[in-house]
């Protein structure tokens, strides 16, 4: 066990435990605060794999905007579903089951292909990772078209958003 | 770093499948878009992982996770803003309950 297997199950740990809690709280605005747990575990992950960049981005977009996204419109649709009412569906069994057989699947897939015992090379001498994800999403060769779209996805979407949720007075 | 590529697969492996749970099992929309955004996150994790342990040079891995970011964030204020929009009108966020297209 080296120490970063160490910190690797513990982040397991805190994020598999977080989000077993998302969906099985029964206050919505506690799976909200647990989803923020399981999303800073995911980007502890990103800085053990050593792309930086996307945990601060992690942090920043998913904690910060969409995370706080959601606990505002769990405040908002607060009076219906209290506590009282069962907040799992009525065949719930049926949706752990397939979930479990899902990952019965999953892992067996996973640990039957070759080559995934395999541990990761030492990162290339003198690749700035941030510097590298910068220029390929700017360069015309590498990313720059998807880049350009998602963004005017971006945009679309929060146009509609706004469109959607507008009150009009009449 | 010694840690087996099949770890970080099996973990989002798990976490997607919760998070496939969550989206099955719960009444409440705004529930159920908190098991997409688990689902997401699985995804996430893989793309990072196999980034890292098969050739760092390439950025697809990163690349495609910042667009998944921006996708989510995307899905997120799409589907708030109907989930609020239809409490406002029909005063539920059950998803059962929201069948108004229903034919």
């Amino acid at each position: 066990m080296t120490p970063v297997q160490i910190v690797f199950i513990l982040c397991a740990v805190l994020i598999l435990g977080s989000a077993l809690m998302v969906v099985s709280t029964r206050k919505l605005i506690h799976a909200a605060l647990w989803l923020i747990v399981t999303l800073f575990g995911v980007a502890i992950l990103y800085a053990i794999l050593e792309a930086g960049f996307l945990a601060v981005v992690q942090v920043a977009v998913y904690i910060g905007a969409i995370a706080i996204l959601f606990i505002f419109a769990v405040m908002l649709t607060r009076r219906e579903l209290r506590d009282k009412s069962p907040q799992l569906r009525k065949n719930w069994g049926a949706a752990a089951l397939l979930g479990l057989l899902a990952f019965a699947g999953l892992a067996f897939l996973v640990t039957s292909q070759p080559g995934v015992g395999r541990t990761a090379a030492a990162m290339p001498d003198g690749l700035d990772t941030v510097q590298a994800l910068g220029k390929s999403l700017v360069s015309p060769q590498a990313y720059l078209l998807p880049f350009e779209v998602v963004s005017v996805l971006l945009l679309a979407a929060l146009i509609g958003a706004v469109y959607i949720a507008f009150t009009r007075k009449s | 770093m010694s840690i087996p590529l099949s770890w970080f697969l099996i973990l989002s492996a798990a976490l997607f499948c919760i998070g496939l749970f969550g989206v099955l099992a719960r009444k409440n929309a705004i529930a159920i878009l908190l098991g997409i955004e688990l689902m997401l996150n699985a995804v996430n994790i893989n793309l990072v992982a196999f980034w890292r342990y098969l050739d760092p040079a390439q950025m697809a891995g990163q690349v495609f996770v910042i667009i998944v970011f921006a996708v989510a964030a995307a899905e997120v204020a799409v589907g708030l803003a109907l989930i609020i929009s239809v409490y406002r009108r029909r005063n539920t966020v059950v998803a059962d309950e929201i069948d108004m297209m229903k034919w």
